[in-house]
């Protein structure tokens, strides 16, 4: 009973437990809030632990499914066929993971920071937690819509109410601006409802026969919606904006995760609804990837502001995961797969950094700091191990994905993995030079020199990221085998073209 | 037309009669109350108000009946609209009482004229002639026009009533024409009958079609579709808002059931003909209605130019011209009418005697004043925009997927790219509320009752989600027997 409803408990237990933390809070007993919300996360993460070692990755067929159409269950909306209808794959349940860890570490890097409206922080993190694992676990395109939606809400609060000086124009804009990318998609998934013969089952889409027009338009409906959240030049503008503004919380939960939903998106719908449409297209998505790749690298190198900077590596990053997708084999795809997962950890990481010295001295600005590794030792050993990450140092998680897409690429292109390759040099051009500009050099103020080393809360989730971020660099096998056979599934749902009649 | 003859017209019409009966009592008996206890004028028009929704409810069926010679409809569709009806005025009842009583305005008339007019709205709801259509449509403006200027002393009020009520009678006289022609034209004033002749005479026939377009014209007014809207923001925002919460919510229950009875039921056959002119009333209404509610700086004008956007919206539901559409439609505006009782209901929560509380200024760092009241108004603005999970986002979904269902794809992405413009005026709100630091008000008190209701209504737009498909259902069914 309780295995069969697992994927239901790892949403409806955040979301429920952030309603009851809201509901019981109040900045008078704000320890109280603090400790719901972290037993709330904790418990959901133990969960998904039970879903991943429940999975079986032989299969590519999804699994821990619950309701749709098949089952016999009663439709949520019967006039449209829309289902509650659950399951995972081997890429979903990785990003399943990665949200309710995610999660935790952001409740224990808000322990001390926020002391405004607690509750109500907690809250919003734990409902989004709950409603980003139903965007993972959704298998109706009408269920999805709804949690992908419905993300918006929390996020913006988030980020308008705990963010910096300019926290209300990054709000409006990140809401509008991905509220714009999706409301196509939901035109194209109303399309595809007609088209599937009345269904909104997306495993039922991806079997719908599309001309070649027809999975051009589709294809850019969908692009709108996960272009824009991943998000790919040039629609990328909203990031650094709500990255800058947002508190760190936020951010690391949008560089983190809410990136990795227009990856998935892109595996979920656009490969396998219009694959005809994303070879056909496939040159346009990978000029945008290497773009993405290589002149969002140099804007990073330019940037004064720590977040801003870490944020432009994030689109230079996530240009490798759009790359690793459209070169069409199996060493891309997993690459990609991989490197959002590691993304994950490594800028999560490099956030969480950033909030270490933010709520000590207050500025994010590069120029402010100097000669940290001289008060802060501890804190600049950890730092410089996910610098080198996201550089791509081999032994951390940062090069296995970048290495595989390189690898992919080659295959397809010797340039593509040219000018990919680069990003070798520029990843590491910035990062490292911010890392040296922070950390070594004189110290630059007393305000710098009085610095206190990080507590043992702050050790415990940048140690919790170390794990993860040399665990999946030295061994990635576990990641590698449990995405195996989904995308090698996927791949052949992208060789068998769709063209023909309905 | 059925009539079997052992049901008693009177029957079928109980409800009505209820009504009317019971607001000439209310009248009566208020003018021997003292003011002390004019609470009992209040309880009888809610005991009516209750009376008419379980008589409607024990009457139910699924068969249309036609009674008084084919003039009046007893149907499922009519079933629904009028449950809804008795229950938005009841609601809008409740959100008054305090505001009135505070201002020296709690009288008896405005409960009158509320009964008056919600009889009105019944007799539109179930009118299967032209004749019995406009009268119900005159029964419930004339009404209005009074609760418009209910506050007499405040020029504001004075003023929007006038122009409402010149207005109002033009579009009167519009439609009272349009309906002349297609009486010529047809020879009869039965919908049932006029969709008969219509479908014998040729589709382009020039005396209907130029009726057609007086009656699109009387209806566009009556909707407040743009361009034809002009009377809108300026009595939402003359009119004391009490009054705002009936006018802008049974009342668009009543037009919708006004359209459909006379474009689909009677006017059905021409179909293609005011297809085109709605998509035009429609797109603009959208955009103009969006674009404009983004200058606004009072809440009440704000959400007058929301209506009107959502009046357009609700429009494209009706033009895809199927069942399907229709049904998307008639949910879409229960829905509208349940957020916009809740906004409004929010607005007067917040008031106080000398403080309307209507400037967007007002709503600054609502959030730590009253994080309740707060968490209301959010709820209702998201749905509103049309955002995930909440009730708006279905009402908008369904409108969708019927002009999809007709091949109108360029029209549904037009509509979806308004609905991000949209957005942008609630999320504002949000961010007034939330993001800003809070400024002096009063402190935010309501009887119980009034916060009861208000959590309820605005709470429904993310608890109803469960049950969504159900009332997706009922509306379907609701329109189904409709010819």
């Amino acid at each position: 009973m309780i295995t069969q409803n697992l994927l239901s408990l790892t949403i409806w237990i955040p979301i429920f437990g952030g309603i009851l933390v809201l509901a019981t809070g109040s900045d008078r007993n704000a320890t109280l809030a603090r400790w719901m919300g972290l037993a709330v996360a904790v418990a959901t993460f133990l969960i998904s632990i039970g879903l991943y070692t429940g999975y079986d990755p032989h299969t590519p067929a999804m699994q821990f499914v619950e309701g749709g159409a098949g089952s016999g269950a009663e439709p949520w909306i019967s006039a449209f066929n829309v289902y509650y209808y659950l399951g995972v794959d081997g890429i979903s349940i990785l990003l399943i993971l990665l949200t309710s860890f995610s999660t935790v570490l952001v409740v224990i890097s808000a322990w001390k920071v926020i002391q405004r409206r607690v509750a109500m922080y907690m809250a919003a993190f734990l409902i989004m937690e709950g409603l980003m694992i139903g965007v993972f676990a959704s298998l109706d395109a009408m269920l999805f819509y709804v949690f992908w939606e419905a993300m918006l809400v929390p996020m913006y609060l988030i980020i308008g109410i705990w963010g910096g000086p300019n926290r209300v124009y990054a709000a409006i804009k990140f809401f509008l601006y991905t509220f714009l990318g999706s409301v196509l998609m939901l035109v194209a998934f109303i399309y595809l409802y007609y088209r599937a013969g009345h269904s909104f089952d997306i495993l039922a889409f991806q079997h719908v026969k599309l001309t070649l027009k027809e999975q051009i338009l589709i294809f850019f409906a969908f692009f709108a919606a996960f272009a824009v959240k991943i998000p790919m030049w040039p629609v990328h503008t909203w990031l650094p904006d709500a990255h800058v503004e947002a508190p760190t919380g936020g951010s690391v939960i949008l560089a983190a995760v809410m990136l990795k939903l227009g990856g998935y998106g892109f595996l979920r719908f656009n490969l396998p609804i219009t694959p005809d449409a994303s070879h056909e297209l496939a040159w346009l998505m990978i000029g945008l990837s290497l773009i993405a790749i290589i002149y969002i690298g140099l804007v990073a190198l330019v940037q004064e502001d720590m977040k801003k900077l870490i944020a432009y590596s994030s689109i230079s990053h996530m240009g490798f995961v759009t790359l690793g997708l459209f070169v069409f084999n199996a060493q891309g795809m997993e690459g990609g797969i991989v490197q959002m997962i590691s993304h994950g950890f490594v800028s999560g990481a490099l956030f969480l950094c950033v909030g270490v010295l933010y709520d000590r001295l207050h500025t994010r600005q590069i120029a402010d700091y100097g000669g940290v590794a001289k008060p802060m030792p501890a804190f600049a050993a950890f730092m410089m191990l996910f610098a080198m990450a996201n550089s791509g140092l081999p032994g951390t998680s940062g090069f296995v994905g970048e290495f595989l897409v390189i690898l992919g690429s080659f295959q397809a292109n010797f340039w593509y993995a040219f000018l990919a390759a680069t990003t070798l040099i520029f990843g590491a051009s910035y990062t490292l030079w911010m890392y040296k500009r922070v950390i070594f050099g004189k110290v630059v103020s007393d305000k710098v020199a009085a610095l206190k080393d990080i507590s043992l809360r702050e050790a415990v989730f940048l140690g919790l990221l170390t794990v993860a971020v040399l665990g999946m660099g030295v061994w990635p096998r576990p990641f590698l085998n449990t995405v195996h056979s989904s995308v090698d599934h996927l791949l052949q749902q992208v060789s068998t073209s769709k063209i023909g009649p309905g | 037309m059925s009539m079997p003859t052992h049901v008693s017209p009177f029957a079928i019409a109980a409800p009505e009669i209820l009504v009317f009966s019971m607001a000439c009592v209310v009248l009566v008996v208020d003018l021997f109350l003292s003011d002390r206890s004019r609470f009992i004028s209040y309880l009888l028009a809610q005991l009516t108000l209750v009376g008419a929704f379980v008589l409607t409810l024990s009457g139910m069926s699924d068969a249309s009946v036609h009674v008084f010679h084919g003039m009046f409809v007893r149907d499922p569709m009519a079933d629904v609209l009028k449950l809804a009806i008795f229950a938005a005025v009841f609601i809008a009842f409740v959100y008054s009482r305090e505001y009135l009583g505070e201002r020296g305005l709690f009288r008896g008339e405005y409960y009158v004229l509320g009964l008056l007019g919600t009889c009105g709205m019944m007799v539109m709801v179930s009118a299967s002639s032209f004749l019995t259509l406009y009268l119900g449509l005159e029964l419930l403006s004339l009404n209005l026009y009074a609760l418009v200027a209910f506050n007499r002393d405040s020029p504001l009020s004075t003023e929007a009533a006038m122009k409402y009520f010149v207005l109002g009678a033009i579009a009167s006289g519009m439609l009272l024409f349009g309906l002349s022609m297609l009486y010529g034209a047809t020879g009869s004033l039965e919908m049932g009958a006029v969709h008969a002749a219509i479908a014998k005479l040729t589709p382009n026939h020039i005396v209907l079609v130029f009726g057609l377009v007086f009656v699109v014209v009387g209806l566009a007014f009556k909707v407040g579709a743009v361009p034809f809207h002009m009377w809108i923001p300026d009595v939402y925002h003359g009119a004391p808002t009490p009054v705002v919460v009936y006018i802008g919510t049974a009342p668009k229950i009543a037009a919708f059931a006004m359209i459909m009875r006379l474009l689909v039921g009677g006017l059905g056959g021409l179909s293609v003909s005011w297809q085109g002119m709605l998509i035009i009333l429609a797109v603009l209404s959208m955009g103009l209605g969006n674009l404009v509610a983004i200058a606004q700086t009072n809440i009440k004008r704000m959400l007058a130019y929301s209506t009107i956007s959502h009046m357009g919206f609700f429009l494209l539901g009706i033009l895809s011209a199927t069942k399907n559409g229709y049904g998307s439609s008639m949910f879409y505006v229960l829905v509208y009418a349940l957020m916009s009782l809740g906004a409004f209901g929010v607005v007067i929560l917040l008031s106080r005697q000398g403080f309307e509380s209507d400037r967007l200024e007002d709503f600054r760092g609502l959030g730590q004043r009253s994080p309740w009241a707060a968490l209301l108004m959010l709820l209702l603005m998201f749905s509103m925009a049309g955002v995930p999970p909440t009730l708006g986002f279905y009402a908008k979904l369904l409108v969708i997927q019927s002009l999809v269902q007709q091949g109108l794809i360029w029209l549904a992405i037009v509509s979806v790219l308004m609905a991000v413009i949209g957005a942008y005026y609630y999320l504002r709100i949000v961010k007034l509320m939330y993001f800003d630091e809070p400024v002096a008000a009063p402190a935010v008190e309501a009887h119980s009752d009034m916060r009861a209701v208000l959590s309820l209504n605005a709470i429904a737009v993310i608890a109803l989600i469960p049950w969504v498909g159900s009332l997706i259902d009922l509306c379907r069914e609701a329109i189904r027997a409709i010819s």
